[in-house]
């Protein structure tokens, strides 16, 4: 069973061909979203097409489907059709997928579960990935209100990080952001 | 809550003031708009109850509907968002090719010259190739009206492919697409950037063409009927605050905000007021009833109309037609769902809830249970007429 992934993550796509690929579905076509969709498609020939929920060529792909000669016209998967409940969860996952006719359910269901596995897992990637760099970029801030504390101030840097602490509870606003702000008006100051 | 799915179109315009000028709040019904890129996903997630309702391309409801490359789910259509917006627009070469001049072309000798063009090209071994919306959009179809009435056969003559709105400017100008057909305000854009000229608008093809719709599940309709029809409710006030004297700037400058449109303000403006600017560097033309948003009566979604789309699914699908899915595609239009929201309000109900479609020559009174409603000309460009109930001789006209 040959499946075809169409995602505008390339990261997301080798994630997702790794999973197929230890459970055993080693017919892969991974669909380079620089070059031309549709001939690519052609020339895989896949009996299984995944792509992302927002892909933006959706559209082109579907009436690619409708019309095409060279694919035995893969239809999109559906509630009542298939297995509802994991064709539900591929849909919130952001998962959508093309089946050629006559494919049989019991063998389409253990891919749509892995690819809404390895999306669930690249998103909670991506989170924990943004959570970091904000984290990053907090710390920073907080680090470079304190030295120019301590410099404009004279204070120790418990001190200096006492004044942010308690500014931030006074004006119900993060630590952060009030470090973000003194960094901001240094930098727009400068030594006045 | 009505959570509503659309595509970045100046014709997304009714659910959008409804929920920012405080028409949902003031029928008790809260809406939340859900931005998506392509029809496709629209569709899904209105199918997949991401989405209550969806802003969506009127022939895509049927096609979802009659079970049209893929497994039929039913849609109901009680409330139609707009008439006509749409434009032709020819890459500046093509322009060129078939000799645009400063106005509008006339569709006929524009026709006439693009058919010199198309087949050149054809016997080329390069056929001309044009981009619209979706396979099922009235784009498509009233492209391929236009195209197949002037002597150009589509899919023969002709290559038409798929660009969804906000590539088309781009398939435009990467050379991908000699023509696109497409909503505003795609159209400006491409011509605001130079690689585009506006040739035709589709209100010259059909004058009073349906465009795009408001879709529910059949199950939300039958589950949440009280709140649809104050949802309905909502979407008609949007629809006369839209027309009121003064209001355009400030609907254009919301419609342009990054997460509806994300386009200049000053674009939107020009389509709301119905002026558009042909060329680059041209002054707009003010052209009537480009867009059809509220006057007589468009809202309302009559039968016919959605006949005419059935019509033209089984010309270009090339499948049979079916009394019984000519009977389906109507259903999913829903004039009594319009009334009982409506009734006592100042929205115009007509009396009938099927017309012949294209034959009114001038204003003309028509029966209304509520209001007064005058029908000004829905012709098409080669002047016949549609009878929603003699579909198969309309199509064997057509063919011949």
């Amino acid at each position: 069973m040959r499946i075809a992934i169409i995602d505008t993550s390339t990261t997301r796509a080798a994630i997702i061909s790794e999973g197929l690929r230890e459970a055993g579905l080693g017919d892969l076509a991974l669909i380079d979203p620089a070059g031309p969709l549709l001939a690519q498609l052609e020339a895989a020939r896949p009996e299984v097409v995944l792509v992302n929920l927002e892909n933006p060529s959706r559209d082109v792909l579907e009436d690619f489907f409708a019309m095409s000669r060279a694919l035995a016209r893969p239809i999109a998967m559906f509630v009542d059709q298939s297995d509802a409940e994991s064709t539900a969860a591929a849909v919130d996952a952001g998962v959508s997928a093309y089946i050629v006719d006559g494919l049989a359910k019991q063998r389409i269901k253990p891919v749509l579960d892995l690819a809404v596995r390895r999306f669930q897992a690249f998103a909670r990637l991506q989170n924990e990935l943004a959570e970091a760099k904000n984290a990053l970029a907090d710390r920073q801030a907080v680090d470079r209100a304190k030295a120019i504390l301590m410099k404009r101030r004279g204070l120790d840097e418990p001190a200096a990080y006492a004044l942010l602490r308690s500014h931030a509870m006074q004006s119900n606003r993060r630590i952060a952001e009030i470090a973000e702000a003194i960094v901001t008006s240094d930098a727009l100051m400068g030594d006045l | 809550m009505f959570r509503i799915g659309f595509l970045p179109l100046v014709d997304a315009a009714l659910p959008i003031l409804a929920h920012e000028q405080g028409f949902a709040a003031a029928e008790g019904v809260g809406i939340e708009l859900v931005r998506d890129m392509t029809w496709a996903t629209v569709r899904d997630r209105l199918l997949y109850g991401h989405t209550d309702a969806a802003h969506l391309i009127a022939p895509l409801a049927i096609a979802t509907t009659l079970g049209r490359g893929r497994p039929a789910v039913p849609l109901s259509v009680p409330f139609v968002l707009g008439l006509n917006g749409n434009a032709v627009t020819l890459s500046t070469a093509l322009a060129q090719a078939v000799e645009l001049g400063d106005g509008l072309a006339d569709p006929v000798a524009l026709g006439a010259r693009l058919r010199a063009v198309a087949t050149a090209r054809a016997a080329a071994g390069t056929p001309l190739r044009f981009g619209v919306v979706h396979r099922y959009s009235s784009h498509n179809y009233m492209l391929r009206y236009w195209l197949a009435a002037v002597g150009i056969q589509p899919d023969r003559d002709i290559e038409i492919v798929v660009t969804s709105p906000p590539f088309a400017a781009d398939a435009l100008a990467a050379g991908e697409v000699d023509g696109i057909c497409v909503g505003e305000p795609w159209n400006s854009i491409a011509v605001d950037r130079g690689v585009g000229r506006i040739a035709l608008v589709t209100a010259q093809i059909w004058r009073r063409g349906v465009e795009k719709v408001l879709a529910l599940r059949n199950d939300t309709m039958a589950e949440r009927g009280d709140e649809v029809a104050a949802l309905l409710r909502a979407l008609h006030r949007a629809a006369a605050h839209f027309l009121a004297p003064d209001t355009a700037e400030d609907s254009a400058a919301i419609l342009s905000r990054p997460e509806y449109c994300a386009a200049p303000a000053a674009t939107v403006l020009r389509a709301i007021t119905d002026r558009v600017r042909l060329a680059q560097d041209a002054e707009a033309l003010h052209i009537p009833d480009f867009m059809f948003q509220y006057r007589e009566a468009a809202n309302f979604p009559w039968r016919s109309q959605a006949a005419w789309l059935y019509s033209q699914m089984t010309r270009w699908d090339g499948t049979p037609f079916s009394p019984e899915e000519a009977k389906a595609a109507e259903g999913v239009f829903r004039p009594d769902l319009y009334r009982a929201a409506l009734a006592g309000s100042s929205a115009t109900l007509p009396g009938a809830s099927s017309k012949m479609e294209g034959s009114i020559d001038s204003a003309t009174g028509v029966g209304a249970t509520q209001g007064r409603l005058i029908l000004g000309s829905d012709r098409f460009f080669d002047g016949r007429a549609f009878d929603p109930d003699k579909i198969p001789a309309y199509l064997n006209g057509l063919a011949g």
